[in-house]
């Protein structure tokens, strides 16, 4: 069972691929450049931006993540979707 | 280990039904220089890796995952509802009678997979040099891929997908330095 996805669901999902994504380009650059501070500052502030973004869309939404590293809440609906192929 | 996270790493829109596309397309899900090449290819190079670049390879083999994603999206979006005549007139009869709408790891010519894509020498300075090639190589196949796509929207994923090429294509030269740097100061000692 596939929930109703909302214009809001588009767009806290950009917002959360937009952090994420200068997560990933920072992790790649901090492997090369482990002593820039600059840009490990960078790397904690949009970690914990990213951290707020999630917040707010996993309990409207559900969880992103496995294994425990998102809150499930009382009811297990991970297999229920949308996966990220069908949005 | 690894965790999967159920979103796309950009998103993948689609502007209309096109197999013709998709035919296209699986050459970066299956092919020599596709996506499952690439993170295969890094992640089993890390074990023998000097530990300064063991964090760039699991890196940056496992954003290539994401980006296999991104292309199955394209491709699943692409086929979905096509008609069997559909997938005939694209030229994809050959799959379909295989697999139906089913995705499969294999390039645009029908070729499965295989491990002769990719190799692990050993030798840092060789494996990075392939690595780097395999980079250019890819960015290479996005550019036709864009170039022969009638598709503005799957242009536009296309377009970030040889981005992030060139992107690691810039880390893997930079870890070369760092490796040469450090044979260099071991050479003087």
């Amino acid at each position: 069972m596939n929930k109703k996805l909302d214009a809001e669901y588009y767009q806290l999902l950009e917002q959360i691929q937009a952090a994420d994504f200068v997560l990933v380009e920072l992790t790649l650059y901090l492997d090369t450049h482990p002593d820039d501070q600059n840009a490990l500052t960078q790397f904690n502030q949009y970690s914990e931006y990213s951290r707020q973004l999630k917040a707010i869309f996993e309990p409207r939404y559900g969880p992103l993540l496995q294994y425990g590293n998102s809150p499930v809440g009382q009811q297990w609906d991970w297999g229920s979707g949308p996966w990220p192929w069908q949005v | 280990m690894w965790i999967y996270e159920k979103k796309l790493q950009y998103p993948v829109k689609v502007s209309t039904c096109n197999p013709k596309l998709a035919k296209y397309l699986i050459e970066q899900y299956g092919g020599a220089d596709g996506e499952l090449a690439a993170a295969l290819r890094y992640l089993n190079q890390r074990y023998t890796i000097p530990d300064k670049v063991i964090g760039l390879l699991t890196d940056i083999g496992t954003e290539e995952f994401a980006h296999l994603e991104m292309i199955a999206t394209m491709v699943y979006k692409l086929t979905k509802d096509a008609t069997p005549q559909q997938m005939r007139a694209a030229g994809l009869a050959e799959r379909y009678v295989n697999h139906d709408g089913a995705l499969f790891y294999e390039n645009a010519a029908g070729e499965p997979w295989s491990a002769k894509y990719i190799q692990a020498k050993g030798d840092p300075i060789a494996d990075l040099y392939e690595d780097i090639a395999a980079e250019e190589k890819a960015r290479a196949t996005y550019q036709w891929l864009i170039d022969i796509s009638d598709d503005p929207d799957v242009n536009d994923s296309l377009r970030f997908l040889r981005e992030r090429e060139i992107v690691h294509s810039m880390r893997f030269r930079e870890a070369v330095e760092i490796l040469k740097e450090e044979q260099n100061r071991k050479k003087i000692f």
